[in-house]
């Protein structure tokens, strides 16, 4: 993974609750067995006019002229802006990899459903969660400067908007250190494997019906 | 000592080591795996040069893709084709226990978990797949995961885990009869909404609770998603440990006696604090429907479609009116007025054979109203089906006019070739009435499988205890 540095980017706003995973990835795309390739049918269903399926060319669709993703210059967003329960859903990972091949790097939004939350981290895309009346006030200044941008300091834990306002967000250390440092999860785990084997003896020797 | 929530205790003795931070590495017993979420996790073995650190806990089946009928003649779409034939390749090459599609005990992931037994209570249970919290109903604890955790479990039989916070919602006194297990989890979502859940494992009591069989209570553990916990639970009692006995992968002779003992522990102290209390109380719940595009947008079937008008709340206003324009439905107007197109009787929520008797009692000697395209019924799994069969509840659905399918996953998501066409109404036991969810602009209605019985033979909502 790599790691995830200091940056500015275009903030595009999605003035929604309750954005799904269903709607971040619609089913069909989910026959996939690769990690990549997502980017074109993210929000798929609002996206495009015409229905999408695996391997139609998504060059040759209608794209529907009034979704934020299609406006310049939200579609080099970065940055998604969203409201409450973002991610609520199912578990799919590939929510995540839509958002990240798509080119995002943030979601803010005022609250994250949990796996969805906890599956960002696993592929560097940060969902930062800030206050329901800052979202708020975000929505309004995105509204206002269509070139709105945000910078992103993790290792601070600050966002700035362009007149230096700074918004501070709470993360996990554990998390913002694997973030930073661009650690794979299953690297560090294995480094106690030692540990997990000492626990398995002591636990099957308690219940030894789960051997 | 200090009290513990059952939550508390079956996260304690999975604890391997803890961080400063408080995140955990958390040991996990059984790992179920079925072909869309898995997939990229065994390319990251492969590529990593991982081996799995225990076969024994993964019981693998497709589910999600498989076609519910001419099921001998293979997948026909070549990119699901290719999605579950990539499962099977993949548990040949670990020697990991797959039922495959041609299996009679092939189904539903969360349905055959249980049914055979490999879901046991006290048990770490997970998932690629949100609705894994339907095995919390065995005092288990029980979640979804994305596919890099299904990867992470794979290669290390952990998790790093932040605890959760402890959630109680009690059912206090009975519920009526007409009013089941689906119609109290749909009434818990709407009071306390998709997201009141999230941050919390949320324990499921009360006499209401204690009164559902396993069926039932897998019902309400399975929508505890919706409400925003990963995980849903509920004690271990007679009910529980009655269900278990005799399954395939339950223990035997004096394991079994000595996790009995064990199950007998799985409760929450008496004293035992949680961080949030919700009551509520049994005989007010009512037969429910959902309105909208989201679970939490659900009323009883004696209410009127909201009116957004009445709304204060600008934000919410304007996404119920977005989910009535999705939904086609006019404010004000009675549920019984709301006609169906299709009828969908399955899903890991509502596909066991309780499930599908209730439906056949609201079935057995009625047609299909002519305004309904299609009624399918699709078993949680094979063994479902059989048993299904054995009562003759495959006949009354058929000569009621319903189709009688292959166990899968089917309509609930639209994977594979079953779904709602633009503009279609459903009457779904399902649990997710997303946009798009069940076909791209398909509508659907979150029900019971008896009001979803009663909604295919009368046309159009209708409160099944007036039937």
């Amino acid at each position: 993974m790599e790691k995830f540095e200091k940056f500015t980017g275009i903030v595009a706003p999605m003035d929604r609750a309750n954005i799904d995973t269903d709607a971040i990835i619609p089913k069909q795309y989910l026959k996939s067995i690769k990690r990549s390739g997502f980017g074109p049918n993210l929000f798929d269903d609002w996206r495009y006019l015409d229905p999408g399926a695996p391997g139609i060319d998504d060059r040759d669709r209608r794209v529907n002229p009034e979704f934020v993703l299609n406006v310049t210059p939200y579609d080099q967003g970065q940055i998604l802006l969203a409201r409450e329960n973002f991610g609520c859903g199912s578990s799919r990972e590939h929510a995540v990899w839509a958002l990240t091949d798509f080119g995002f790097k943030v979601v803010i939004a005022p609250s994250f459903a949990d796996i969805f939350y906890n599956n960002s981290f696993k592929n560097g895309l940060l969902p930062i969660v800030l206050d329901a009346d800052i979202v708020d006030q975000l929505f309004k200044e995105v509204q206002v400067e269509q070139d709105y941008q945000l910078s992103i300091d993790l290792d601070q834990q600050v966002v700035t908007n362009a007149d230096g306002v700074q918004m501070y967000f709470e993360i996990d250390d554990f998390r913002k250190y694997c973030l930073l440092n661009g650690l794979d999860d299953i690297g560090l785990t294995l480094q106690h494997a030692d540990e997990i084997k000492l626990f398995e003896q002591q636990y099957y020797q308690n219940s030894p019906w789960l051997q | 000592m200090t009290a513990l929530t059952l939550y508390d205790k079956v996260w304690q003795q999975h604890v391997v080591r803890e961080e400063k931070d408080g995140t955990a590495l958390l040991y996990i017993d059984r790992h179920l795996v079925h072909e869309v979420t898995s997939p990229q996790a065994f390319e990251g073995l492969q590529i990593n040069q991982r081996d799995l650190w225990r076969k024994s806990s993964i019981l693998a089946v497709p589910d999600h893709n498989v076609p519910t009928t001419d099921r001998e003649q293979g997948i026909s779409d070549p990119v699901a084709r290719l999605q579950v034939e990539t499962l099977d390749q993949n548990c040949a090459n670990h020697a990991i226990t797959e039922f495959k599609m041609d299996d009679r005990r092939q189904g539903i992931v969360h349905v055959i978990g249980p049914e055979q037994g490999a879901t046991l209570p006290g048990m770490t249970v997970v998932c690629g797949d949100s609705h894994t919290s339907t095995h919390g109903a065995f005092a288990a604890l029980a979640f979804g995961i994305g596919t890099s955790e299904v990867e992470h479990v794979m290669a290390t039989q952990c998790l790093l885990q932040k605890k959760s916070k402890n959630m109680r919602i009690t059912i206090e006194g009975p519920v009526e009869a007409g009013v089941t297990a689906k119609d109290i989890v749909l009434a818990i979502i709407g009071e306390i909404g998709t997201a009141g859940g999230t941050g919390f494992a949320i324990e499921f009591a009360g006499e209401a609770i204690q009164n559902l069989s396993m069926e039932g209570r897998m019902t309400v553990c399975n929508m505890t998603i919706e409400a925003g916990a990963r995980a849903g639970m509920i004690a271990c009692d007679q009910t529980t440990i009655d269900y278990i006995k005799g399954r395939p992968y339950a223990p035997q002779g004096d394991l079994w006696d000595k996790a009995v003992d064990h199950w007998h522990t799985l409760h929450s102290d008496e004293s035992a604090v949680f961080d949030r209390e919700i009551v509520i109380q049994g005989a007010e719940i009512q037969p429910q429907v959902t309105w909208g595009t989201s679970p939490e947008m659900v009323i009883p079937v004696t209410a009127s479609v909201p009116d957004p008008a009445e709304e204060s709340d600008q934000v919410k206003a304007d996404g119920m009116q977005k989910a009535l324009d999705y939904m086609g439905l006019k404010p004000n107007t009675p549920l019984d007025e709301v006609f169906v197109d299709k009828v969908f009787i399955g899903s890991c929520t509502n596909s066991r054979v309780e499930d599908l008797r209730a439906a056949a009692a609201v079935a057995k000697g009625r047609k299909v109203a002519d305004n309904v395209r299609q009624a399918l019924v699709v078993p949680g799994s094979g063994l479902v089906k059989e048993a299904a069969e054995e009562e003759g509840l495959d006949k009354i659905f058929i000569e009621a006019g319903f189709e009688w399918r292959e166990p899968g996953c089917s309509m609930c998501l639209a994977m594979n070739a079953d779904r709602l066409e633009p503009g279609e109404r459903c009457a779904s036991t399902s649990n997710r009435n997303f946009e798009g969810r069940q076909g791209q602009g398909g509508r659907t209605h979150l029900v019971s499988p008896a009001m979803a019985a009663a909604a295919a033979v009368f046309g159009h909502f209708t409160d099944v205890r007036k039937i």
